[in-house]
């Protein structure tokens, strides 16, 4: 395998994804739907709470993200597939692997834009007060690997149907189940709580964004990253069976 | 750089799309791919480009079989899919440059090659225009143009002129006759007149098997029936079918004859005679021993449509 030609195949494919966001008004839509709820709610309730701290907003970002992100990805695959474009990028000389990374790492790039122009509220209130740095950094650290897997999630959605609305609700069920696994671990039998609270996003999420940043965690959403990324390669590769 | 199709077989579930078929493009040649609707033509070329596998046989391009060394397939081969698909949102030099990337061009060398692709296709007044703006005949150079952009050695393309206007049809053609000198094509349609005008070799397929293999020549030869002979005389006689139908059933060859009608001394008749004879200069030299003037004196050649017709017709 050659690595060198994979990583430029990555990157043209990045770029083009990118580039398509910007060129569509969904990454506008995305950054100003993320950017308002955000702030509305985070700023609405800062004056309430009387503390500088972000920990609202972090509390607040994955429960957006449930929604944004199955429809920052629902069409990276689908479209290619429903107007037959696909065949024309997997008879090129790449590995289909590169082209799910290429689009995995456009979408996640949109996202840390979106969140990148959230640091205007952390600006706002290390300004107000004394804020403590430690959470902040883990807390942007883990909603990216947050993201990154709800990322994962949605383009193996988005792989496995021609139509953009099927790939946005498949991505969102299957986020939706993660993010509520350890919401629900009154209801599952005793032995299987540890299992069920450690499949958890919320769970590693909120670990992170105590400040703790522990391999642990980062392996979680790593391996789990890992393997949405491995499962859509081999459903992009359905065309061979 | 040639091509080996060697023992193709596509199953779609139980279904046999492709059924053991074999054949040889040579460098250079351009290799007319025909057959009817769901024949089979659209799935061996998503074969040989890599697209899906087949159920069993190979396909070697320049040497390379396309399971072992699918990249270095995938790398000589330009193509142009059924449909044509494009990316709508993207303009047409945006377009190229991504197409030219992901075959790997060299960076250097990038910008002369969409100028060039762009000048040979004829793109240059539309090339900062959203491609999903073009009409049809201007899709149709840029899929081209998408195809050709890293100077492949086999141009591959599903009916390359299916819904363009006729004149569009003639563009494409000679922008297909004009790339192909220097490469191996393979060219997929249903519309025979556009093989006669740019392949040099046939290949007919129905319902997944190859039928015949040839050049349009070759097949007009071996798949033509009796000749026709179509004759018009003026003569001076009382009645045409007692003073001129026998003595023209009399010649050798003549299978039968049929008189097709005539008026003041003009008589037109219709001649079939043995496949493979050519009975003209007899017909001449008859007319000229009863003195008959020749008006009109026509071989009809078997069209590379009749030939399709008969070996696709069920």
């Amino acid at each position: 395998m050659n690595y060198k030609a994979s990583l430029a195949n990555i990157s043209t494919i990045f770029r083009k994804e990118l580039r398509s966001y910007f060129n569509s008004a969904v990454a506008y839509v995305v950054i100003v739907v993320f950017l308002a709820i955000v702030g509305w709610f985070h700023t609405s309730n800062l004056f309430l709470a009387n503390v500088a701290s972000l920990r609202l907003m972090f509390e607040l970002i994955p429960v957006v993200f449930l929604f944004v992100i199955p429809a920052i990805t629902m069409r990276l695959l689908s479209e290619e597939k429903k107007s037959g474009t696909i065949e024309l990028l997997t008879t090129k000389p790449l590995h289909d692997i590169d082209i799910v990374f290429g689009k995995f790492l456009a979408a996640w790039a949109l996202v840390g834009i979106a969140l990148l122009l959230t640091l205007v509220y952390y600006l706002t209130i290390a300004a107000l007060g004394d804020i403590d740095n430690g959470p902040v950094v883990g807390g942007y650290f883990g909603l990216l690997l947050m993201a990154g897997v709800y990322i994962g999630i949605g383009v193996l959605a988005s792989s496995l149907t021609d139509n953009q609305v099927v790939a946005f609700i498949i991505g969102f069920v299957f986020v939706f189940i993660f993010f509520m696994l350890d919401k629900v671990l009154m209801y599952v039998p005793e032995g299987l709580t540890s299992i069920v609270e450690f499949l958890s996003v919320d769970y590693h999420f909120s670990n992170i964004a105590r400040g703790v940043i522990d391999s642990r965690d980062v392996i979680y959403f790593l391996s789990l990253l890992g393997f949405t990324l491995y499962l859509t390669t081999l459903s992009l590769e359905r065309r061979k069976w | 750089m040639s091509i080996t199709v060697c023992n193709l077989t596509k199953f779609y579930g139980t279904e046999k799309a492709i059924d053991d078929i074999s054949f040889d493009v040579k460098t250079g040649e351009i290799l007319g791919f025909l057959g009817p609707n769901g024949a089979g033509k659209t799935t061996t070329m998503k074969i040989i480009t890599c697209y899906m596998p087949p159920s069993a046989g190979t396909v070697e391009v320049d040497g390379y079989s396309i399971h072992e060394h699918s990249l270095e397939v995938r790398k000589k081969i330009g193509y142009l899919p059924e449909l044509n698909p494009l990316y709508t949102d993207m303009n047409v030099v945006e377009y190229l440059d991504y197409a030219a990337r992901l075959h790997g061009v060299d960076k250097a060398k990038l910008k002369q090659q969409i100028n060039a692709m762009i000048e040979v296709c004829g793109l240059k007044e539309v090339r900062h225009k959203d491609i999903g703006e073009l009409s049809k005949g201007y899709r149709q150079r840029v899929g081209l143009a998408q195809a050709m952009i890293h100077d492949p050695d086999v141009l591959i393309l599903d009916e390359p002129t299916s819904g363009l206007d006729p004149n569009q049809i003639v563009e494409i053609r000679n922008l297909i006759r004009q790339l192909g000198r220097a490469k191996t094509v393979i060219l997929s349609t249903h519309i025979l007149s556009e093989v006669q005008a740019t392949c040099d070799r046939v290949v007919i397929i129905n319902d997944g098997k190859i039928v015949a293999d040839g050049t349009p020549e070759q097949l007009q030869q071996e798949f033509r029936g009796a000749e026709a002979i179509s004759l018009e005389l003026k003569a001076n006689v009382q009645n045409a079918m007692t003073d001129i139908f026998p003595k023209l059933k009399g010649l050798s060859h003549v299978e039968s004859v049929e008189y097709i009608g005539g008026m003041d001394g003009v008589y037109k008749f219709s001649i079939l005679a043995t496949k493979g004879s050519d009975i003209r200069e007899s017909l001449f030299r008859q007319a000229v021993s009863e003195q008959w003037v020749l008006l009109e004196l026509s071989r009809k050649v078997t069209s590379l449509e009749e030939v399709f017709h008969k070996l696709t017709k069920n």
